[in-house]
């Protein structure tokens, strides 16, 4: 019931509408960071706000498939868009870092390879780079079986972001803690059901024996 | 006694506020300016840009007070939970009179002064802070340090009902803290109990806090309610959460990174979203009050 009220809304809503509601938070940071929202320090806090929003956009993208495949809910149209939008934020959350926060060249660079959380960071981003210029029809076509091997680099991608959270706090904080569990659930539920049942039956058999 | 601590320029009355304010921000950072002055220039007219002092506003809004949550401004949300009347400090350990002071007790016994200092976070954030407070020493010559003794301990307020972030281990409560006896007899070091002439707020550490300008400010423990003098380095609470990371010194130096960033520059607070890095300055401007104190170590391995 609930899912078909769902599924028949989602197919009324294009897409392109999700770029833009997407992008909103995005200059709403902006504009508190200007005109002192942001509190004391702007600069930490939108680097933050927007690589938090980033995070959240990752999960929100890795609930699409096993929204479907275990309730039966339909959102894969907006796949993309969330994909995509969720490389901008990190790409924003990096311009930040380099332009308003670490401001000289030199410290930049010494950070990449210097401070594992930011090296992590970059991977992160480097990786989602072949995906957001895939992210097309064309390439869909163009690459056929192995567009999807390419786009499971999201799976890393996830992971590392999350972890890049959970280094970077001081002293041990819930925060990133719970983006961390929650990545770990939506990755597990990826774990092929072949291999469980595989595991299944060997323990059947060997309890038979 | 108060008013140990003498800068190059002298106290008079100045009436003029603008022209008293003025003063007072050369005052600061006497020693930071000197140095930047030596070497002209740029970093000189950065050096004193940094001195003037920040906003109430700011001060009070942006803490780190982990009993409160680790968000900056968790603790100005949460923090007026907290009750600070009565409010007792234990002074205990190498000493010849132990016992629980009353802050009360405490306060009429000592002359309040205004100390305007740079306040460096080991975030690489920094502020300027008009202070008001007393030298440690005056209180540890309250109870009488013992000869034997060689370090100070010092204790956070431990009350999760009242401070919401100790219900979480972000650290091992309570917060605890150490200075070595001569960092705590240093005429900088100072017992702080109000900021801008007003008391101090429960985010910046009510009732009393410690404030050791050229360390990083968590070495500066908030709320205090036990201090111990004892023979032997005390656990601190940062070395004991990430010994890689923080040392029992912690003294601002630009030329020891924190192992996740640099400790070379600075951001100061309240300069917006443009705001430009500055250069840190060896002992956060202290050089020449502290440098003595550590002589013949090397500040990369005693960091």
């Amino acid at each position: 019931m609930l899912t078909d009220t769902i599924n028949k809304t989602a197919r009324r809503i294009p897409a392109w509408l999700l770029y833009v509601l997407l992008a909103l938070p995005a200059g709403w940071f902006l504009y508190l960071g200007l005109t002192g929202g942001l509190g004391a320090e702007p600069i930490k806090s939108l680097e933050h706000e927007l690589g938090e929003f980033a995070l959240k956009l990752l999960i929100v993208g890795l609930c699409i498939t096993p929204l479907r495949k275990h309730l039966g809910v339909n959102l894969l149209k907006f796949r993309r868009a969330i994909g995509v939008m969720t490389f901008v934020y990190v790409f924003l959350h990096l311009l930040v870092w380099l332009v308003l926060d670490v401001q000289i060249v030199s410290q930049i660079w010494a950070d990449i390879v210097k401070r594992p959380y930011i090296t992590v960071g970059m991977v992160g981003f480097v990786l989602m780079i072949p995906l957001a210029f895939t992210s097309n029809n064309y390439s869909v076509r163009k690459l056929g079986v192995r567009w999807r091997k390419l786009h499971k680099l999201t799976y890393g991608i996830a992971f590392l972001g999350a972890l890049h959270f959970v280094m970077v706090a001081k002293g041990i904080q819930l925060e990133p803690l719970m983006y961390m569990a929650v990545v770990l659930v939506l990755l597990a539920l990826r774990i092929p059901k072949n291999s469980l049942k595989f595991t299944e039956r060997f323990t059947r058999e060997s309890v038979d024996k | 006694m108060a008013y140990r601590w003498k800068n190059v320029l002298k106290d008079s009355d100045v009436t003029d506020h603008s022209v008293f304010l003025n003063r007072r921000q050369l005052m600061a950072g006497a020693a930071g300016l000197g140095l930047a002055a030596a070497i002209g220039g740029p970093r000189a007219a950065l050096a004193q840009e940094a001195l003037e002092l920040n906003s109430f506003e700011d001060i009070t809004s942006y803490n780190n007070f982990y009993e409160f949550g680790t968000g900056k401004d968790d603790p100005v949300k949460n923090a007026g939970k907290l009750t600070t009347t009565p409010w007792t400090v234990t002074i205990d350990g190498l000493v010849d009179k132990p016992g629980e002071y009353d802050f009360a007790d405490i306060m009429s016994k000592m002359t309040i002064e205004e100390r305007i200092y740079r306040f460096r976070c080991v975030e690489a954030w920094s502020m300027v802070v008009p202070w008001n407070g007393f030298e440690l020493k005056d209180l540890l010559d309250l109870a009488g340090v013992q000869s034997a003794a060689k370090y100070v301990a010092f204790e956070t307020l431990y009350r999760p009902e009242e401070m919401v972030g100790q219900k979480f281990s972000t650290l091992q409560w309570p917060y605890v803290e150490g200075l070595r006896l001569d960092e705590a007899m240093h005429p900088l070091t100072m017992m702080a109990t109000g900021i801008y002439g007003k008391d101090i707020p429960n985010q910046n550490g009510a009732p009393m806090r410690l404030v050791v300008p050229w360390k990083y400010g968590f070495k500066s423990i908030k709320s205090v309610v036990k201090i111990t003098l004892t023979d032997k380095e005390p656990p601190t609470s940062w070395n004991i959460a990430n010994s890689r990371e923080y040392g029992f010194f912690s003294n601002v130096n630009p030329e020891v990174d924190h192992k996740r960033w640099s400790q070379a520059t600075e951001r100061k607070i309240g300069g917006g979203l443009f705001a430009k890095r500055i250069p840190t300055l060896m002992l956060n401007g202290y050089e020449e009050d502290v440098a003595s104190l550590y002589e013949g170590m090397d500040m990369s391995v005693n960091f």
